[in-house]
């Protein structure tokens, strides 16, 4: 066996259409991941801070599976800077449960979620029309601005807590 | 068996057997403790060799043959396992998995089908055909089971289940190719197929979650077929 | 015209009659044959038919008669109008040419219809399954009659045992027409030694090849000829029932053998006490239902039997364990059409046509890009390029051979390189074809072939039973990876996939459909591989054929 300290062999974990249970079932691996630091470097992955794919990278482990176009420049990318590329997990192996969507089609399946089926406990339906406040309740002040500055915002919230409606006329308006 | 029957003797995967001359390729493997591959042969029921997992070699031909509807003859020498029939092995069970809409995660079978099984035992691990994904709708409307036919893989066992032991000839099959599928009586909703006695034999002979109970959750659904060759023998009939 | 024959015949009638018939011919100048098979029958031949006879009449010619006929074989140039003995052949008649053609009978002849009859299409042929047809009506028994029509089964019931029989087609050499090539002489053997109280012949003329017309003309103009040849071999084997299962695509065929049964049955040629002796044969026909395996053997006895039209593992064979679990024997509508010349003219004679290992002749339908389409007869061991360029006039528009389909979806094709093969059973399959049933697609330079394996695999994965698991999947599959290559959208991985389910495919499948399933891809791969790698990197059709600007080529999978 070699004296030389030997190289870290560079890891990265990557998820794309996944539900993130194989990055969880990694962690599970607990306090051997100590163990694993000594011989591999992670160097991506979503539980570090890195924002840019490396250059090259040893060892990439993807979870999930290729359901939009940015995940399938992503995989993509991955390939082209990654000496072993491995699936993780059955999302990335057979599609599974993302792709339960393969034999509607994508149309269906959008009007299905969005439309037909809201509201739902996570998504609400949407209405025909997206409408101002005050055509639907009664409002008793405005004050215009994307965003209302910081002053204006002070302004008219000391106004209005001291009983008193705000003027906003001078100091804001539409698009402010 | 009739005690009169004539023993042949053959040579599989090198090693000499002996078995009853009506014996199959297959009995006469299994008797010897070989492995061959099955999906669609159950026991019980009649063979009909249609997912071709149980195709061996045959010394002198170069046509494989179908171990469970092939009869033994004197002399034969037969392989059971080699790189090529492990090769097509695999590739038939990616054409199963890739007709259907197979997610084992969620399905009720999870841990106790048939089809996993064989992929994992013949080290078929990813499916490189594209998948078809084909629309197939589910048929809950019995009292006690249901029908997925996104996990049906055709085998038949079903209808001829129903056909030779039940008597009632509920299931059959309908269209053709690609686009064949599992019908109820006159393609009626199962609920309303009035030839069903609701015995559930089709659901405990089905290798995967296709035909199920009611009430399983994810891998909750246990098939115990193991009644038919006993049925058969109390019934008076053999195989 | 002498009377509709409606008593029960002798053996002693037959000769009779014939000459009866052809004395009768005596009394005409001039017989107008026109072909009303299919082909010219969907451009109106029939009206032809009456505007002559309505032409004939007007005009008082008394010696004169019309006759509607079988396929003359030049369905190009149809409707075909022949006129004897002014030795005078028509092309491309319409029901206003009739009365031109009425008026030229005593004088010139009309030049602009003239269709020359010395040429290769026409002398260089050999016609032994197709000589009757354009010859005689195939609706009038007396026809056939005249022509020597069942005096062989009066022969073999009168003079020869069933052993006989089986000998002399045996040393005929002849071999199933429909595909296989299996010696016909053996399976006939194997079916006579066969034991048990009821046997069955059955007559194979589901023709489900794309492009195949043959068993359909032979069946439209000459239906007594198939039907005296299951009767000698009912006789040879020892079956009394017959069935003819013929697809129900075929409307015009299916009329013309119900009306040769109707007529036969009430002479005594068929049903029971055949010609007085104690041989029966009832011969019943049943129809298709649309499904190309139902061509497959196994498929189509379980078809007849009222089960779903799906092949069973053999063996056992129909020979031993068929129709009903009885011997059965299944041949070809043509190699039927076969068995009374040979037993007219002697097993050497037939033997004495054709190859070494391929006797007699073969009836080919020549269609795709060439100048003569149509239905030709030639001996076996000629060679496609006669075929292609001498008989069939080679290539329309002056372009350029480039491969020509033999066997249909179970067959390959075979490119310029190897023009000169002999046409026989050994010589294609060395190839990577087959023979096939007689189908034979001529394509030219603007053919793609990838196309052409594309569109014979949707027919098989269309056309698949769905029994068996490679079939079924993998004709879909293999379909895709060939839609994906036309479409320019295919990968080297999805070539090299491709190959290795050609190979899965043709080797697992149960019967033959599937495991033919893959001829057109390996044998467009073998000989025009460059058009493949052309599609998949450099998204060219080297044909011209294939578009690829509407794909979306940013999904790549």
């Amino acid at each position: 066996m070699s004296t030389q300290p030997t190289k870290k062999v560079s890891v990265a974990t990557v998820w794309l259409d996944g539900c993130s249970g194989c990055h969880m079932s990694l962690l599970d691996i607990d306090e051997r991941i100590i163990e694993l630091a000594s011989v591999a470097d992670i160097v991506y992955s979503p539980i570090v801070d890195t924002k840019i794919f490396p250059e090259q990278v040893d060892l990439t482990i993807v979870e999930g599976s290729v359901s939009s176009e940015a995940d399938l420049e992503k995989i993509k990318k991955i390939r082209e800077h990654t000496r072993l590329l491995i699936s993780m997990g059955d999302c990335a192996i057979t599609g599974n449960v993302p792709s339960l969507r393969n034999p509607f089609g994508t149309e269906k399946v959008l009007q299905h979620i969005y439309l037909r089926n809201a509201p739902s406990e996570v998504v609400p339906r949407i209405l025909p029309r997206v409408l101002p406040i005050h055509q639907v309740v009664k409002v008793d002040a405005v004050i215009p601005g994307c965003p209302p500055s910081a002053d204006v915002l002070y302004f008219a919230l000391t106004e209005l807590v001291a009983g008193r409606m705000p003027d906003l006329s001078d100091i804001t308006r539409f698009g402010k | 068996m009739t005690v009169s029957e004539r023993v042949k003797t053959l040579v599989i995967d090198g090693r000499d057997v002996s078995a009853r001359e009506s014996s199959t390729v297959l009995e006469a493997a299994q008797e010897e403790g070989i492995f061959i591959p099955t999906m669609c042969r159950l026991e019980g029921l009649s063979n009909v060799g249609a997912c071709r997992l149980c195709l061996v070699e045959v010394k002198g031909s170069n046509k494989l043959l179908p171990a469970c509807v092939t009869r033994i003859e004197e002399g034969m020498e037969i392989t059971t396992h080699s790189e090529r029939l492990d090769r097509y092995r695999r590739t038939l069970l990616e054409f199963m998995f890739a007709e259907g809409n197979h997610i084992c995660s969620v399905c009720v079978a999870n841990g106790h089908c048939e089809l996993q099984s064989m992929a994992q035992k013949l080290g078929m691990d990813h499916v490189r055909v594209p998948y078809v994904s084909p629309r197939r709708k589910v048929d809950a409307s019995h009292h006690r089971f249901t029908l997925d036919p996104n996990r049906c893989i055709l085998c038949t066992r079903c209808v001829r289940v129903c056909d030779e032991v039940e008597g009632a000839h509920t299931w059959d099959i309908m269209g053709r190719g690609i686009t064949s599928h599992i019908i109820s009586d006159l393609n009626e909703p199962w609920g309303e197929a009035t030839s069903c006695t609701s015995c559930g034999k089709c659901v405990q002979v089905c290798p995967t979650g296709a035909l199920i109970e009611k009430g399983n959750s994810v891998a909750e659904s246990v098939k115990h077929p193991g009644f038919l060759p006993y049925l058969k023998r109390a019934r008076g009939q053999h195989e | 015209m002498t009377h509709q024959i409606v008593q029960a015949l002798t053996s002693e009638d037959l000769p009779k009659i014939a000459e009866a018939e052809r004395a009768a011919a005596e009394d005409f100048d001039h017989t107008l044959r026109v072909c009303v098979a299919a082909g010219c029958l969907s451009q109106h031949s029939d009206q032809i038919v009456q505007g002559l006879e309505h032409q004939i009449h007007e005009s008082g010619l008394k010696r004169c008669r019309v006759k509607g006929v079988g396929c003359m074989g030049l369905c190009s140039a149809g409707p075909l109008v022949s006129v004897r003995p002014d030795g005078m052949l028509y092309q491309n008649v319409t029901p206003e040419d009739t009365s031109d053609i009425v008026k030229s009978l005593d004088s010139e002849p009309v030049q602009r219809l003239a269709c020359s009859t010395d040429r290769p299409f026409f002398t260089q042929q050999t016609k032994v399954v197709l000589e009757n047809s354009g010859e005689i009506d195939p609706e009038r028994l007396e026809d056939y009659l005249a022509v020597g029509g069942y005096q062989q089964l009066s022969h073999v019931l009168t003079d020869l045992v069933p052993t006989q029989v089986v000998d002399q087609i045996s040393r005929s050499g002849l071999r199933g027409r429909g595909g296989a090539g299996y010696p016909t002489g053996l399976k006939w053997g194997t079916v006579a030694k066969a034991g048990g109280p009821q046997k069955y012949v059955i007559c194979n003329a589901d023709e489900g090849d794309p492009g195949a017309f043959m068993d359909r003309s032979v069946l439209e103009s000459d239906p007594h000829r198939v039907l005296e040849g299951m009767a000698i071999a009912a006789y040879a084997v020892g079956a009394s029932e017959g069935y003819i299962y013929i697809r129900a695509e075929y409307p015009l065929a299916i009329k013309r053998l119900q009306t040769a049964i109707r007529q036969a049955e009430r002479a005594k040629l068929l049903g029971s006490s055949i010609l007085g002796t104690a041989f029966n044969l009832h011969i019943h026909i049943r129809l298709g239902a649309g499904a190309f395996v139902c061509g497959e053997e196994t498929a189509l006895i379980a078809s007849i039997e009222g089960k779903r039209g799906q092949p069973r593992p053999r063996p056992p064979f129909p020979a031993a364990s068929g129709l009903w679990h009885a011997p059965t024997l299944i041949n070809n509508v043509e190699t039927y059409a076969n068995i009374a010349p040979i037993i007219a003219n002697g097993p050497e004679w037939f033997a004495g046509i054709g190859t070494e290992r391929s006797k007699g002749t073969k009836v080919f339908a020549l269609a795709g890009k060439i100048v003569n389409t149509g239905l030709i007869e030639v001996p076996m061991g000629t060679s496609l390029r006669t075929i292609i360029n001498d008989i069939g006039e080679g290539i329309p528009d002056g372009h350029l051979f480039k491969a020509v389909q033999t066997g249909g979806p179970s067959g390959g094709c075979i490119p310029a390189a190897h023009l000169d093969t002999s046409v026989d059973y050994e010589s294609l399959t060395s190839l990577g074809s087959i023979m096939g049933s007689g189908g034979m697609i001529v394509m030219d330079e603007y053919s793609c072939m990838v196309d052409v394996a594309r569109y014979f695999m949707e027919f098989c994965m269309s056309e698949s039973c769905g029994k068996c698991v490679p079939c079924r999947v993998g004709t879909a599959e293999m379909y895709e990876l060939l839609s994906r290559i036309v479409q320019g959208r295919a990968s080297d991985e999805d070539m090299t996939l491709l190959q290795e389910l050609c190979e899965t495919v043709k080797y697992t499948s149960l019967c033959g459909l599937g495991q033919s399933a893959p001829n057109p891809v390996l044998s467009t791969i073998k000989y025009f591989e460059n058009e493949y790698r052309a599609h998949i990197a450099d998204h060219v059709c080297p044909a011209g054929q294939c578009q690829f600007e509407a794909v979306a080529q940013e999904v790549q999978l």
